[in-house]
């Protein structure tokens, strides 16, 4: 548990520099990852995904469905694990709660007036609760953008802190939506204030925001948590969302946590990728590890 | 976090996720078994029929034998670079010499992924670093001078640039080919010949250089590469038919040199040792300088004569600059040269590793507190885990002298006053690196820093348009841009 001595003073803040960022990115993309390495790391990646379902047009039987395909991805191939954790709006979370009895998968649901924020914090406690007690073992919440970039810092603190109040077990995962933050700044800012407010996870994106996830945002973010870590020796986790659909990108994802945050980090309590096709390309790559060649998308169910 | 204090938790790197070896294959290559002198255009026997090995530093196995250049062959050598320049390179428009140095660049490109895989073999550098820099880098610099070859008079308004003659080169062991064509390139831009020695530990890059120069059809003799110790390059500093003499490597060696040419018509241009000073302010990216500062030390086993080797943090951040610093250090993957995951290769000799563990000796013998990485070493090859000594002063011997391998000194500063004059107290001046988000600061310290390339929120950043060289005992003359034509030409 965090101990509420933990003060946070943004003039500490460091300031990011991009170029250096991006340079130590592509050293992360160019490590090569072959053999068991790979295989290993591929079962870890599958392992961290909130597969994830986000539409209006969702229904009951969708919801049902991915539950299923997330506790038995690909039952052809042996020994492998199931993902983390599905995601879906506060209204699936019965259905996917009842559907995954006894898998060990954790529901975790959007809140907040997902996607854009733009609500009053009744609505939003409101809609966390609901979530929670629908069965939600984690909240997806989003931040107040527009009060975040006007600088009403402590708007986007309050809110954070007071929506940690309403999961109760619940962890809470802060999404920054990094894609409307314009600056490497930015992101760093707004990810002390979620952690200092309460986060469990910080998020990067919606999916519905272009773009996405990024590594050098990400990398950001995982600086940000180191700091927290050698200043209170908590940990913090992380998940990048939207954008990462190849099990080559995420492997890249995973040297980049490992480079950075080290062994302890390299679980899916601390790390989840939120992706909707990663797990497949995943599979897919698996499937020609073990068989020696590529088979075709069709064999692979889609939900 | 500036005001951090106490030691917190540090990251733990001991992971069952371990990267798989990913050798770089070897099959591509062609090597021979011996290797003779290049001289006019023909691949010579030296006339003393001596041979020395040259070997992995990584396996300690013999690659190949080279020949040992006596001064006969050096003679004919020059002899040759004589004649050719007059009878042929030095009459020929520009833009004829630029289409064979364009030619070169290109045949450089298309055999990278030999020439990368030869000079990590040879001289233990990663095969990240010979095959994303340094073979990259030599193509750009061949590109660049063969831009400028017919644009001469553009270059030097209102005066008649002219070529000086026979140019006598020896460059070092830490970036074979890439010194090559840092000498080569504008040396043949400006209508002079040639005559190259690679360093004895690293020949095979230059000679396989040598092949390309072969294939290109430059008319014999403009290129000579002859190998050789240090009587060889005495023999060519020494000849009365050189014009020219460029020299990278040592300042001991530099010295002799200078003194060899005193009282003579020869030209010379030195760019020797260097102990740069790396500045980390209270207001710079810290986790994009801890990058900057293991880029600047442990870049090519610390093998780099501009290479960071004295890091001075300002004070309120020196806890967590350097606790970072460490778990970065951790990070860092030490073994295998030509394994694509590694990040700090092999020191590239015997006699280099004896240099580097007798410094590491004097800095605990000094008092100095001591860190390396914990990574394990391989059985086989000469390597050094990545060193740290901090709490180190100005007058200890590890920061006054250049130690040429990974080992990274740490002092703290309060000022800027104080950071400037410390940094200046050296007898170098090569490089310098500042880390800070404030401009201004910036063009404060890179008018008062002595040092001949300053980097400003990057370090080891080399680009063949932009000119390199040193003050003080770090050499003189200018490398790269327009400034490198001036050592080849008279006006």
């Amino acid at each position: 548990m965090k101990s509420a001595a933990v003060v946070p003073d943004f003039r500490y803040t460091p300031v990011i520099d991009q170029v250096g960022v991006e340079e130590r990115v592509a050293r992360f993309s160019s490590r090569s990852i072959k053999k068991e390495s790979k295989v290993q790391g591929l079962k870890l990646a599958l392992s961290m995904i909130d597969l994830t379902t986000l539409e209006g047009k969702d229904t009951e039987g969708r919801v049902r469905q991915m539950c299923y395909k997330a506790a038995h991805l690909h039952d052809v191939l042996p020994g492998l694990p199931t993902v983390a954790a599905v995601c879906v709006y506060p209204t699936h979370v019965k259905t996917a709660k009842d559907a995954l009895k006894g898998t060990g998968i954790k529901v975790a649901s959007v809140a907040t007036a997902f996607p854009s924020g733009n609500a009053t914090l009744d609505v939003k406690i409101a809609d966390t609760k609901f979530a929670v007690e629908s069965g939600a073992d984690e909240i997806d919440m989003v931040i107040a953008r527009g009060e975040f970039l006007r600088g009403n810092y402590s708007f986007v603190f309050d809110e954070i802190a007071a929506v940690k109040e309403a999961c109760g077990k619940a962890r809470l995962k802060v999404i920054l939506e990094t894609g409307e933050l314009s600056t490497l700044d930015n992101v760093r800012r707004a990810s002390d204030i979620a952690i200092y407010a309460g986060a469990d996870f910080i998020k990067t994106s919606t999916g519905k925001i272009q773009p996405a996830a990024t590594m050098p945002v990400t990398l950001v973010m995982l600086d940000a948590i180191k700091d927290y870590y050698y200043q209170t020796g908590t940990m913090i986790g992380m998940k990048p969302a939207g954008g990462i659909s190849t099990a080559k990108l995420a492997l890249q994802y995973l040297v980049m946590l490992y480079e950075t945050l080290g062994s302890k980090w390299m679980t899916n309590q601390w790390f989840r990728f939120g992706a909707s096709s990663l797990a497949n390309d995943i599979l897919m790559q698996l499937a020609k590890e073990a068989h020696g060649v590529y088979q075709s998308p069709d064999y692979f169910s889609k939900d | 976090m500036a005001t951090q204090k106490k030691e917190g938790p540090r990251l733990d790197f001991f992971s069952d996720w371990k990267y798989s070896p990913a050798p770089e294959s070897k099959e591509h290559i062609r090597l021979n078994k011996k290797y003779d002198l290049f001289i006019n255009g023909k691949w010579q026997k030296p006339t003393g029929s001596k041979y020395f090995a040259t070997h992995n530093p990584a396996t300690e196995e013999k690659l190949a034998e080279v020949a040992d250049a006596g001064e006969k062959d050096v003679d004919a050598a020059v002899q040759a670079a004589r004649s050719a320049y007059e009878k042929t390179w030095r009459k020929m428009p520009g833009r004829e010499r630029g289409k064979y140095i364009y030619r070169i660049a290109r045949m450089i490109q298309e055999r990278a992924r030999e020439l990368s895989v030869i000079e990590t073999m040879d001289g233990g550098k990663s095969i990240r670093e010979s095959r994303d820099i340094d073979v990259p880098l030599a193509a750009s610099h061949f590109f660049y001078y063969a831009g400028w070859a017919d644009k001469l008079d553009y270059a030097f308004p209102n005066r008649k640039p002219t070529p000086l003659g026979v140019a006598g080169q020896i460059i070092p062991w830490n970036f074979p080919l890439l010194m090559a064509a840092w000498k080569i390139a504008p040396a043949l831009a400006c209508g002079n010949t040639v005559v190259l020695k690679p360093a004895e530990t690293t020949p095979l890059t230059a000679l396989k250089l040598a092949e390309i120069i072969q294939d290109s059809g430059l008319p014999d003799g403009v290129v000579n590469i002859i190998t050789g110790a240090g009587k060889t390059g005495a023999a060519i500093v020494n000849h009365p038919h050189v014009n020219k003499v460029a020299f990278t490597g040592s300042t001991d060696v530099g010295r002799i040199i200078q003194k060899a040419v005193a009282g003579t018509a020869k030209r010379v241009t030195l760019e020797l040792g260097g102990k740069a000073a790396n500045i980390i302010f209270e207001d710079a990216a810290i986790d994009q300088a801890v990058e900057g500062i293991v880029n600047g030390i442990y870049f090519n086993q610390g093998h780099v004569c501009c290479a960071g080797s004295r890091l001075f943090v300002q004070e309120g951040v020196a806890d967590l600059v350097i606790r970072k610093l460490k778990d970065r250090m951790e990070t860092l993957i030490v073994g295998d040269p030509l394994d694509k995951n590694t990040d700090v290769g092999a020191i590239n000799s015997k006699q280099q590793l004896q240099v580097i563990t007798n410094y590491i000796q004097i800095g605990k013998e000094g008092g100095a507190e001591f860190y390396q990485s914990s990574c394990e070493l391989p059985k086989k090859g000469y390597f050094v885990r990545p060193t740290l000594f901090l709490n180190v002063s100005q007058s200890h011997r590890i920061v006054q002298e250049e130690i040429f391998g990974p080992v990274l000194a740490v002092q703290t500063f309060r000022t800027i006053e104080e950071v400037i004059e410390k940094a200046n107290n050296i007898p170098y001046g090569l490089s310098a690196g500042v880390w800070t988000d404030k401009g201004s600061k910036i063009f404060n310290l890179t008018g008062k820093l002595r040092a001949g390339v300053i980097w400003a929120n990057t370090y080891n950043k080399f680009d063949p348009t932009s000119p390199f060289g040193g003050y003080k005992e770090s050499g003189f003359g200018r490398e790269g841009g327009v400034h490198g034509l001036l050592p080849y030409l008279s006006l």
